[in-house]
């Protein structure tokens, strides 16, 4: 046997090199670290989108999942190991950590210029900071639905309200018959009250339209002003009368925000409305596998209190940052804004895209299809309050809903405690 | 035995048994208070997530009988459970085993050995049992950036290690000076060193202590999240069972059942391992050891 | 690669404790080499040592370095005096977060040792005893979230007259008709003993073992002694038992209300503070990481530790006693 010839070889070993020096398939290698909340059935999704990514790019991406983001996100932060890529908590951190310097100006990083075709402005507004863009929004819910079971309400009688005095006659009807018309529970772990804060948001929005709003969270409207108390005094006529809430007081607290709409799909029902944003279409269906999304359960927008207001919508999304600017993170970031990527969620039933070119036929159903029309369509639309404002502010108010159903008569004291919050949490640091 | 001899002893004998079955009561009361939430929970793992959340796990044994096995199914085959499972016993084990043996050299010095300030140093050690984790993050995730050690297992070694030694010296240290002072003394007149006394008679006559420490160390080690994601980091490649665990659950909190069958799967080897040491326990070892 | 991190696992597992011992040898060698009389006055540090630098890097220097932030501002670049502890001070819901730490302190300890302490003592005597210890164990090896999802599910609230879902109003129902299911978690009557009943169910495990660990060593021949002078049961707990016991119940107490200063878990996991439920350590945690103002986080904390030396005053002539082979 003749011995091999090493040196024919050698021309073929250089080929590699060759190739990543100057390879126009993108393929750089390496990895990126993301840190993010997304768990269980979210990482899957995750998972299977960042796959064509990692083969087109060669980039390994290593996602940390926590439901303690903001301790683990502060603690790397502050200690100088901050993840490449994160999922921030609310916009109000963003701007937060912005103002610190900690996260990296995205303009020199994603193609602006295309996320603006594919993105409504106030998407890249929402994102930016000081007129620098530092957040991007993978995906996105719409808030201020109320949710019923077609068939129920025909049976009873009642349509679908125009206004907020309409739906407050039709529950206050329902309530005559003996039968509570909403069905509420705002336990949320560590974040217990969030469903009653947009509650009161999206009251507040319909009837003092969106500039007031946005004045309310940039701190610039006092608690114990008539337009705020007015709000959550509304809501009380709701929450607060155990005729009107299904199981009173005891149930709204203690019932988990994901549970609370099975009163609704009792027979005979033992509740007709449920308020909350489009992810909970998932633990629906989840729950009730046989029931289909438009026929058997639909929603409707909060009625305004102002007709002009009919069209304003509340949005939220998952917000995520650059701390570490590298060929990957950049290559990752940019490729979580684009319409391919997002339609692993949506067609996963797990968000709406605020990207535009994301097909709507990608929507699994009538009901998030409708949903994401919605959100394209509106003409007013503003981010979750309680997310904008800063985090002290948000959690105050997440507890002072917990403590207006607990003490519904303490109203002016709880309004009392979160203006005094207010001047503490925006005042600068 | 006189009559009212016989009557006393009667009446002894009375009270013994009466006091026999409040024993048995007693403990049976309190075995089926603390047994019900676990088995809630282990009915509640073998139940699909719908029925525990409208039902109460005790209907489980009434018709319709739908049992499944399928959150255990779901937690089995997560992509990364071998993985983890091996991880943790890689931060589990070093960390039991490295601060007791700190501990045992530290305790010892506190109780048998004379310096000036003693008291005082033992104070502090007890007192930082009161520091929070949380105020340690920062600091000392600081100083492992520094030295290149985020992201290793030696990071959570140290600082499982550092983290336990407070309770470790207080338990040991409070053993070791129950031990018979005689044995000490004597052992030294014959001419033993301190670190022969330590390894020859302290270490085996601690194994009652040794144990416990074993115990609460290991489990507590192996069921900690936060120092291990901070330390080591959550990616799959090092990630403990704990974490990988935790992201059964979605942000949204769905998921929870997983949750249910996961804490079993977990508890498993914390509870092997309290069987194991179990038999240290066993009178006999320190007889006579412990005197008024 | 997995066979790599067992094989570092087990270079750990057996390498530190030779380079202990190894360390240990070699300063004894060393030692010989100082004048006799220094050697017993040095010893003591050597053997403290590898204790010593551990405590010092990872719990001493974060509580000092905290002492010095509570002075310091949110971002910890401008020094503003006692603001930060004037603040803490003025808000309200600061009576409350102390009142709930003094109840955690009192009740929850109380129980647990005290309990403990009696399934310590009669399981003792009992054929079946390993199957009661177990039951009590159990708890401490399940982790916080999970016990978080097992008591939500306990004190689940289903209105009256509808199906009981949560295990301790159905029980309560069953036993009386007249009884109405409680939101426990979420009354402020309840709430807080709900709470520390979780923490009492996961602890009292823990004191029991290490109870148990030294009755154990208690020699039996005490107790025969003392029954044939015709002592009772009650007689021999409480005139035998219990001194000879003292020392490690002192340990377990110690532990416990040191450690229960800065109870977290629990109260994160289930409440979150709300509903007048909230304790120092949760406190300290949102100011922290939601608020990320350290120099308020850091007062917090630093009032945790000062908190402590009450405690460390009571146990001082404790401390004290005992003498040692030079």
């Amino acid at each position: 046997m003749k011995k091999s010839r090493p040196g024919v070889l050698l021309p073929f070993l250089a080929l590699p090199l060759l190739c990543s020096a100057a390879d126009p398939s993108g393929k750089i290698g390496g990895r990126v670290s993301v840190l993010g909340v997304w768990g269980g059935q979210e990482l899957d999704v995750f998972n299977d989108m960042v796959k064509p990514f990692e083969q087109r790019t060669g980039v390994k991406v290593e996602f940390e999942g926590t439901r303690d983001l903001d301790a683990v996100l502060t603690t790397r932060v502050e200690a100088g190991n901050p993840p490449d890529l994160a999922l921030l908590p609310n916009p109000g951190k963003m701007a937060e950590l912005a103002r610190q310097g900690k996260l990296v100006d995205l303009n020199g990083v994603i193609d602006v210029a295309k996320m603006k075709q594919a993105y409504a402005k106030s998407w890249l507004e929402l994102g930016s900071v000081d007129g620098k863009l530092v957040g991007i929004f993978p995906k996105a819910s719409l808030k201020g639905l109320v949710w019923y079971v077609p068939k129920n309400l025909k049976a009873a009688g009642i349509t679908v309200p125009k206004s907020w005095d309409d739906l407050m006659a039709q529950s206050q009807a329902l309530a005559k018959k003996g039968v509570a018309p909403w069905a509420i529970g705002i336990e949320s772990g560590a974040a217990s009250g969030w469903v009653g804060t947009d509650w009161l948001e999206n009251i507040f929005l319909k009837t003092y339209g969106p500039t007031k709003y946005v004045a309310w969270y940039e701190g610039k409207l006092p608690w114990t002003s008539p337009e705020v108390k007015s709000v959550w005094q509304a809501w009380g006529r709701i929450v607060n009368d155990p005729k009107m809430a299904y199981g009173g007081s005891a149930y709204v607290l203690s019932t988990n925000f994901g549970q609370a709409f099975t009163p609704l799909f009792e027979n005979p029902p033992q509740a007709y409305f449920h308020f909350q944003a489009t992810f909970i279409q998932s633990f629906i269906q989840k729950q009730y596998p046989n029931l289909k999304p438009g026929a058997d359960f639909d929603f409707f927008a909060l009625p305004p209190e102002k007709p002009e207001f009919a069209k304003a919508a509340e949005i939220a999304g998952d917000l995520m940052g650059m701390f570490k600017k590298t060929p990957q993170s950049a290559a990752l970031i940019e490729y979580m804004t684009s319409a391919e990527a997002q339609a692993y969620w949506v067609k996963a039933a797990n968000g709406i895209s605020p990207n535009r070119k994301v097909a709507l036929g990608d929507y699994p159903d009538p009901l998030s299809r409708g949903a994401a029309q919605i959100l394209t369509a509106a003409d007013i639309t503003v981010f979750d309050a309680s997310d904008m404002m800063p985090s002290k502010m948000g959690t105050a108010f997440f507890s002072a809903v917990v403590n207006f159903i607990s003490n519904p008569d303490q109203l002016d004291h709880i309004l009392a405690d979160l203006e005094s919050v207010r001047k503490d949490a925006y005042a600068a640091k | 035995m006189t009559a009212s001899a016989a009557a006393v002893h009667t009446g002894a004998v009375a009270v013994r048994g009466a006091l026999r079955t409040t024993v048995h009561l007693v403990l049976v009361v309190v075995s089926l208070l603390w047994l019900t939430p676990t088995l809630g929970l282990f009915i509640s793992s073998l139940r699909p997530a719908g029925l525990v959340t409208t039902t109460g796990w005790w209907r489980a044994f009434s018709t319709p009988f739908r049992f499944t096995l399928e959150n255990y199914a779901h937690v089995l085959v997560q992509a990364n459970m071998g993985r983890s499972f091996v991880n943790s016993l890689v931060v589990a084990i070093p960390a039991t085993v490295m601060p007791i043996l700190v501990a045992a050299f530290a305790a010892y010095a506190f109780a048998w050995m004379r310096f000036p300030g003693r008291n005082a140093l033992f104070l502090v050690v007890v007192g930082l049992l009161v520091v929070p984790l949380q105020v340690t993050l920062i600091p000392v995730l600081r100083m492992f950036n520094a030295a290149h050690l985020t992201g290793t297992f030696a990071a959570v070694w140290i600082a499982h290690t550092a983290y336990g030694l407070p309770f470790a010296i207080y338990l040991l240290r409070s053993f070791i000076e129950g031990l018979p002072g005689e044995m000490m003394e004597s052992a030294s007149l014959d001419g033993a060193s301190h670190a022969q006394i330590f390894f020859r008679l302290v270490l085996p006559t601690s194994v009652p202590a040794i144990a416990s420490l074993a115990i609460f160390q290991f489990m507590w080690v192996w069921n900690d999240l936060l120092v291990a994601l901070i330390y080591l980091g959550g990616t799959p490649r090092v990630a403990p069972m704990t974490v990988t665990i935790s992201n059964l659950v979605n942000s949204y909190g769905g998921g929870w059942q997983y949750l249910t069958a996961a804490a079993f799967i977990s508890m498993l080897l914390p509870l092997v391992v309290f069987f194991a040491l179990q038999r240290y326990f066993v009178r006999g070892i320190l007889t006579g050891s412990v005197k008024g | 690669m997995e066979l790599a991190t067992l094989l570092w696992g087990l270079v750990a597992v057996v390498g530190v404790p030779l380079l202990l011992c190894g360390y240990v040898a070699a300063t004894e060698k060393l030692l010989g080499l100082a004048p006799a009389r220094r050697r017993n006055a040095l010893r003591p540090w050597l053997w403290l040592a590898p204790g010593f630098v551990p405590l010092a890097v990872f719990l001493i220097y974060p509580a000092l370095h905290t002492l010095l932030l509570s002075f310091l501002n949110a971002t910890s670049t401008r020094f503003v005096g006692v603001a930060n502890y004037a603040y803490i001070f003025s808000t309200r819901s600061m009576l409350t977060v102390l009142r709930n730490n003094i109840l955690w302190l009192v009740v929850f300890t109380g129980v647990t040792v005290v309990l403990g302490l009696i399934i310590a003592v009669l399981t003792d005597r009992v054929g079946y005893e390993w199957v009661v210890k177990a039951t009590i164990f159990v708890p401490m090896a399940i982790s916080f979230v999970a016990a978080g999802v097992i008591w939500k599910f306990m004190y689940q609230y289903q209105p009256a007259g509808t199906a009981q879902v949560g295990t301790v109003n159905a029980a309560l129902s069953a036993l009386s008709s007249s009884f109405k299911p409680q939101a426990w978690l979420f009354n402020k009557a309840e709430n807080n003993w709900a709470l520390i009943a979780v923490g009492v169910w996961m602890w009292t495990g823990f004191a029991m073992v290490i109870l148990s660990a030294a009755l154990k060593g208690i020699d039996e021949s005490l107790f025969e002694a003392a029954r044939i002078e015709g002592a009772n049961e009650i007689q021999i707990f409480f005139r035998i038992i219990l001194p000879l016991m003292k020392p490690t119940v002192i340990v377990v107490t110690t532990t416990l209300v040191i450690s229960v200063l800065k109870i977290f878990d629990i109260v994160y996991v289930m409440t979150n503070g709300s509903l007048d439920t909230d304790v120092i350590a949760n406190q300290m945690y949102k100011e922290m990481f939601n608020y990320q103002n350290f120099g308020r986080a850091s007062a917090i904390a630093t009032l945790l530790l000062l908190a402590i030396v009450p405690v460390m005053a009571l146990n001082i002539k404790r401390f004290g006693r005992r003498g040692a082979t030079p």
